[in-house]
């Protein structure tokens, strides 16, 4: 693997965003819409619960952090290889001297910034309109934060692929995927209130152990590192499953001849 | 004789049943300009895809500097270059960011130094500070040109390099392409619709047809051999006709 590629498409990203204000606005306005619709809603209902359900606040400020970090992921890979196909670049890329895995990596590094960029104005901005300090979970959020990303990584390949395999017309798959999985997710309720089938499906997620990990911290519980194992097992399995289907699709595509036509659209 | 920068042998490639090429022989020598020329649908595009490791051949071979472009992909890749009238480059950003990411993908050394000599050549030097999209349709073309060159290609792929730019720009596209072989020695497989860049660039032409190759030769000995007086009407006749019967090869350039 050469760093001098990955730093290249790195680079590319960051002139991107310091010449483009409209993709900075994007990068913050729907987490920051989703806080304080949630943030709000759940300040009125535990008002109304009469203090009953005290956590109430901090699982729904918490899960919309968490699963920022696992949506801007996602995005960081499945935006970076979008952006090739929307400027029309991707075939510049792929008849260059990259590797799947230089390009890969370069997204997964772009989603990294995404994430901690977005994050931190969700946790500065949580802290001070809701006074919920994510940073109570303390060393738990490391855990946390890295199975997160290492689905959302999986997500953001299983999104590539997809657009790689049918083009554009895909593109609105690509934003879907991780939504796709949300209900299942648990990610702003327990496992144990989703029909039957739907736990089957969340506990095939690594990321449903994560929110059922945060919950139980965030409730003074000691953190649920057998969950968190599971989790990291799953992750594993799934970033196989997903280089594995990223590099076949692309394969697919130069056997088939498929790749130049998702290049010249 | 020098080994060949690109031999392409007995190409085959199908697509559901269908034929997209079909027996494709090529060979570039270092400071040969081919010019790969058909309608729309004749194989040329395939063929490019082939070549750049973007296409697998259902059979036959294709060597690029001795090594195949599908296995060794980026051995291969790193020596060459190609632009395509079709692709473009990220709109938003700089002229010169666009370059400095490519000279980075293709490890040039002293990148700005490098960039400075290609916007000269290609007398853009104005517009290193310029947004990409803003460009006019000549200007972005040599930029393209610039980005192909970015890396001292030995052999570089040309798809369409002046479609839809004025008479003017053309030309001067046509100059530079001309200049830049001579200068460096490097071969250049050049596609195009406009039979004019053909017959100023190209030192030898294939032509295809429905995926098969039905002349080759120089500009010059087709435009005989179909007892045409130019090669557009070598192209009007081949295209519309789509026979090649009546016409005469000659033993030192076969058709096929």
């Amino acid at each position: 693997m050469s760093i001098r590629v990955v730093y290249a498409f790195v680079l590319r990203y960051l002139f991107l965003y310091s010449r483009n204000y409209v993709r900075l606005v994007e990068l913050f306005f729907w987490p920051i819409m989703e806080l304080l619709v949630w943030g709000s809603l759940s300040v009125f209902l535990n008002h109304k619960a009469d203090g009953e359900v005290p956590q109430f606040v901090s699982w729904l400020l918490g899960g919309v952090i968490l699963w920022d970090i696992l949506f801007r992921a996602q995005q960081g890979v499945a935006i970076s290889f979008l952006e090739d196909v929307w400027t029309k670049n991707l075939h510049n890329v792929f008849v260059a001297p990259v590797r799947p895995v230089e390009y890969l990596t370069a997204g997964i590094l772009v989603g990294i910034l995404r994430t901690l960029v977005a994050v931190t104005v969700l946790v500065i901005l949580a802290a001070v309109n809701f006074n919920f300090n994510l940073f109570q979970m303390e060393w738990s959020l490391v855990p946390c934060f890295i199975s997160l990303l290492l689905f959302g990584w999986c997500l953001g390949m299983f999104s590539s692929a997809l657009i790689m395999r049918w083009g554009q017309a895909a593109e609105v798959l690509a934003w879907a995927v991780p939504f796709l999985i949300q209900p299942a997710a648990a990610v702003f309720y327990p496992l144990s209130t989703l029909p039957a089938w739907a736990q089957v499906i969340g506990k095939c997620l690594p990321c449903t152990y994560v929110f059922e990990a945060m919950r139980g911290v965030l409730d003074h519980q000691p953190l649920n590192w057998n969950g968190l194992w599971i989790s990291f097992g799953l992750n594993a399995v799934w970033l196989a499953a997903a280089g594995l289907c990223y590099a076949w699709v692309l394969e697919s595509g130069r056997r088939r001849g498929t790749l130049t036509r998702v290049t010249s659209n | 004789m020098p080994t060949p920068l690109l031999e392409v042998r007995d190409l085959h490639r199908t697509f559901d049943q269908q034929v997209a090429i079909d027996c494709l022989n090529l060979t570039i020598q270092p400071g040969e300009i081919l010019g790969l020329l058909g309608a729309n649908g004749a194989g040329k595009s395939t063929a490019m895809g082939s070549i750049l490791g973007m296409i697998k051949p259902t059979s036959g071979s294709i060597r690029v500097f001795g090594m195949d472009p599908y296995h060794d992909r980026i051995k291969v890749l790193r020596r060459l270059n190609s632009s395509s009238a079709y692709s473009d480059l990220p709109a938003n950003l700089l002229v010169w960011q666009n370059l400095y990411v490519f000279a980075q993908i293709y490890h040039v050394k002293h990148a700005k130094r490098k960039i400075d000599e290609l916007l000269e050549l290609f007398e853009i030097t104005h517009l290193r500070k310029r947004v990409t999209g803003h460009l006019s349709a000549g200007e972005s073309t040599r930029l393209h040109l610039c980005k192909a060159l970015i890396n001292d290609p030995e052999l570089l792929l040309l798809d369409e390099p002046t479609a839809s730019l004025d008479p003017d720009i053309a030309d001067k596209v046509r100059k530079i392409v001309r200049r830049i072989q001579q200068e460096r020695n490097i071969g250049i497989l050049y596609t195009s619709h406009n039979m004019r860049d053909v017959e100023e660039v190209c030192d030898r032409v294939v032509f295809m047809h429905r995926g098969k190759v039905v002349t080759e030769g120089t500009p010059s000995e087709i435009v005989a051999r179909f007892q045409q007086t130019s090669m557009e009407d070598v192209f009007i006749r081949i295209v519309r006709d789509g026979v090649i019967e009546d016409a005469q090869p000659t033993p030192s350039t076969p058709v096929l």
